[in-house]
């Protein structure tokens, strides 16, 4: 089949659109496990290959811990790859995340985010994805399922940067994302290809360049690779909002400034800060309560790793109270986001308040939303939005 | 912004219902999000599914609560039907009774067409998802004929009888209820 040079608009899921858009990013190697808790992503990919639509082996593995481990087979070759997955599948590639990101592979991973089980529940919250926070790779959330798509070709972008050569995972929420449908602008192939060259690997197994990758990494080394991703995660900081001024210029849509974005902040008193979907539903309740007159605005944290923390304490200065809405649990504390953003702010005025919410596929509605703003107006403490 | 809450049984395509919708939307010019209400579906078992319309990008992303319209693809659920639909909204069941006879109380008013009849004279099998919203445009004027049947052509493909069928029955269904 021919080739869809021609952009079009089109009514499609957030699964389908991530889909889309890795097919015009032309990965060669797309390791997955068919099967719950994947989503349509695979499947639709699946159907590109089967039709001649895309040039790719698609390797039907027997778990997610072989779909990540023949990923990072596929970029020790030095071809781009991808995989997809959510839930306990990201938690049985848990062992091979920190494999990927040492060896420093640019892979691009979508995660459609649905909580663990325990109990069972297969709907959507953070915990999957907030739980390999900390394994080396770039966390981008998305809102919408534009949103995905171009976030999908800007994480290839970003991840095969020289500089900065980590891996990156484009999270989706599950069902409350992956699951929409909405209209999606798809863009065309030669625009694609004229953002995204092909693939030059620069760390891969080149019988010109002989290279160990594997080796066992004693006390005196170990310590330097990790020094070394968290130096790619700073140099991260400063790509990102190229590649987002970039993807700008090139499409005529960006997100903030690619890390984080401002909605009503410049003379805001108060603000909501979250990732995702619910950043949507902040929108409304801001504008609902600044027809109010109330001094509300709101962050979307798009970025959770490497974490923006000069652009959020900036954003910060001049605020009162920010309510900080988890959709994950930290079991003994507090949600992932509110730790991480008392730790950014300790030195500045405003009052830091965490709301965990939207667990394990709970809504998180307008109402909800509004009374975890009403509350830190109040000079309240944050709580369980059930 | 209009919301739509559309019920029906496991299998019967509330889902699709509306997709189909939100693509004619999105073909008459809006913005427009379908989502189903996620559940760990399963043959005969309840099913809800949404769909949002608007002339400008739609933001929200909860669930819906408080419904402009719904639509009922099984009588049978009208009994244990529990959606808060506003006053002065729609409520359109798939029903051989009268409006009268629906167990539903509320302020929205309660239109009865008969899809399935019209299904099985047509298509043969009881298939009303996609059909029923026939029903939704010459009731509502929120979409129009032509671009249900554009969405139908795209969702399940322009050529087949079965697409032909499904939009010979929506027509049937759009003048039945006009």
């Amino acid at each position: 089949m021919a080739e869809k040079e021609k952009a079009e608009k089109v009514v499609i899921s957030g699964a389908d659109a991530i889909a889309c858009a890795v097919k015009l990013c032309r990965p060669k190697v797309l390791p997955m496990y068919p099967i719950t808790p994947s989503t349509l992503v695979p499947e639709r990919l699946s159907e590109f290959v089967f039709n001649g639509e895309m040039k790719a082996e698609m390797i039907h593995v027997e778990s997610e811990h072989s779909a990540a481990s023949a990923l990072y087979g596929a970029y020790a070759t030095g071809v781009r790859g991808f995989t997809a997955t959510a839930s306990q599948g990201l938690a049985l590639m848990h062992e091979i995340l920190p494999i990927i990101s040492a060896s420093r592979f640019p892979a691009v991973m979508a995660v459609a985010n649905r909580t663990l089980s325990g109990p069972l529940n297969i709907w959507n919250d953070h915990s999957d994805a907030v739980s390999e926070r900390d394994q080396g790779w770039i966390q981008l959330y998305c809102e919408s399922a534009q949103e995905a798509f171009d976030t999908t070709i800007m994480a290839y972008k970003i991840a095969e940067t020289e500089r900065v050569s980590l891996p990156v995972m484009v999270c989706i929420d599950g069902f409350a994302l992956s699951h929409v449908y909405e209209p999606v602008q798809i863009e065309g192939q030669s625009k694609v290809d004229a953002f995204l060259p092909p693939y030059k690997p620069h760390n891969f197994l080149d019988t010109s360049d002989p290279k160990t990758f594997g080796a066992v990494a004693f006390p005196n080394s170990f310590f330097e690779f990790h020094e070394a991703e968290e130096m790619a995660m700073q140099e991260a900081l400063k790509v990102i909002p190229k590649v987002n001024e970039e993807f700008g210029k090139a499409f005529g849509r960006k997100y903030g400034d690619g890390l984080v974005e401002l909605v009503e902040m410049k003379n805001a008193e108060y603000a909501l800060i979250g990732m995702g979907t619910l950043v949507g539903t902040s929108r409304v309740v801001v504008e609902e309560m600044r027809k109010q007159g109330e001094k509300v605005g709101l962050i979307k944290l798009k970025c959770l790793r490497p974490f923006p923390k000069d652009e959020i304490l900036q954003a910060c200065k001049k605020l009162k109270g920010l309510a900080v809405i988890d959709r994950h649990a930290s079991l003994g504390y507090e949600g992932a986001l509110t730790i991480d953003l008392k730790a950014a702010l300790k030195d500045e005025k405003v009052k830091v308040e965490g709301f965990v919410a939207g667990l394990g596929g709970r809504d998180i509605d307008v109402k909800r939303l509004r009374a975890a703003v009403e509350t830190i107006m109040k000079g309240e403490k944050g709580y369980w939005l059930k | 912004m209009k919301q739509i809450v559309i019920l029906g049984r496991g299998g019967q395509g509330a889902v699709t219902s509306s997709q189909v919708l939100a693509v004619a939307a999105f073909e008459n010019g809006k913005h427009s999000q379908a989502f189903p209400n996620f559940g760990v579906e399963r043959m005969g078992a309840p099913v809800k599914s949404y769909c949002r319309i608007d002339e400008k990008p739609i933001n929200l992303r909860s669930h819906v609560y408080e419904a402009d319209y719904a639509i009922i693809l099984d009588q049978t659920l009208a009994e244990c039907f529990d959606e808060k639909v506003k006053d002065g909204g729609l409520i359109i069941v798939n029903s051989n009774r009268l409006p009268k006879e629906i167990p539903i109380s509320s302020k929205a008013k309660i239109v009865c067409v008969d899809i399935t009849k019209i299904a099985l004279g047509i298509i043969g099998k009881p298939f009303v998802n996609i059909i029923a919203l026939g029903a939704f445009s010459a009731l509502t004027k929120e979409i129009s004929l032509q671009a249900l049947e554009k969405a139908v052509q795209k969702q399940i493909g322009s050529k087949g009888s079965i697409a032909e069928k499904n939009i010979a029955a929506l027509k049937k269904v759009y003048e039945a209820s006009k």
